[in-house]
């Protein structure tokens, strides 16, 4: 099934506010990471959707496969989210790159989401002159039906 | 026996706020069926439509995945020991 159907970009109910330096990482993230996929946390407050941290984690796929895929272990994630509790921050969602592809959510992606929670999809394209380049960044949240990922605006804030 | 079940953040919504949900089980399986009994609306994230876990849903006792544990989803419970629910996160454009 193809990943690159168009979504629904009608905003949903809610807005994840992303503190500026916190989106300039994921960007980083993803760039660096290219062509692989990169993932992370959002860390924040999960009263208002804040999110002021994202927090890279390291893609477990390996070789041509992390070019289209990412898995990171539960007690991998587990512990991450511990060190940022003790931080007293809380999961906010996540965050992952689409080398080469839209920000739209793919339905591997709707398969594997969990609800209430923000999930980021940056997208990263190859370019000859000036390298990898960030195009697009959306952020998506699983509906009650689980047949779908509403588009959930991103409003960028300054600490 | 009741066995105390740990929820991840992004299910409490469906528990009631509740980090720990409380059970009567004899065994792994028998646990996590009281789960979804006392609070159905978690049913649908954690089983996919033939009833099976979601492929990124993993449950621990104690430190095992219960995947590899010998019994698996049948192992049984004395009651003293408590269960984890921890996603995995996995995606990508395929």
């Amino acid at each position: 099934m193809s990943s690159l159907t168009p979504r629904d970009l009608r905003p949903g109910p809610t807005t994840l506010r992303v503190h500026r330096g916190a989106l300039a990482s994921i960007h980083d993230h993803a760039r660096r990471g290219f062509p692989h996929e990169v993932v992370g946390i959002l860390a924040g407050k999960r009263a208002g959707l804040e999110v002021s941290l994202a927090h890279a984690l390291e893609n477990e796929r390996a070789g041509e496969d992390a070019t289209r895929r990412f898995k990171v272990d539960a007690l991998t994630v587990l512990k991450a989210e511990m060190a940022l509790a003790a931080k007293g921050l809380e999961v906010v969602g996540y965050y992952h790159s689409h080398p080469d592809h839209p920000a739209n959510y793919s339905d591997t992606d709707l398969a594997m989401a969990l609800p209430d929670t923000s999930y980021v999809i940056t997208a990263v394209h190859g370019h000859e002159d000036t390298g990898p380049t960030i195009v697009d960044t959306r952020s998506w949240r699983l509906a009650e039906d689980r047949a779908h990922m509403q588009h959930e605006p991103i409003e960028l804030t300054t600490p | 026996m009741a066995v105390e079940i740990t929820i991840p953040t992004a299910l409490r919504a469906y528990t009631d706020k509740q980090a720990v949900v409380s059970v009567e089980a004899g065994t792994v399986d028998e646990a996590l069926q009281a789960l979804t009994t006392t609070h159905p609306g978690l049913a649908k994230h954690l089983r996919d439509s033939s009833g099976k876990l979601r492929s990124f849903v993993n449950v621990y006792l104690g430190d095992e995945d219960i995947r590899f544990l010998p019994e698996k989803a049948n192992t049984a419970l004395s009651g003293s020991e408590s269960l984890i629910i921890v996603p995995s996160i996995a995606g990508g454009t395929r």
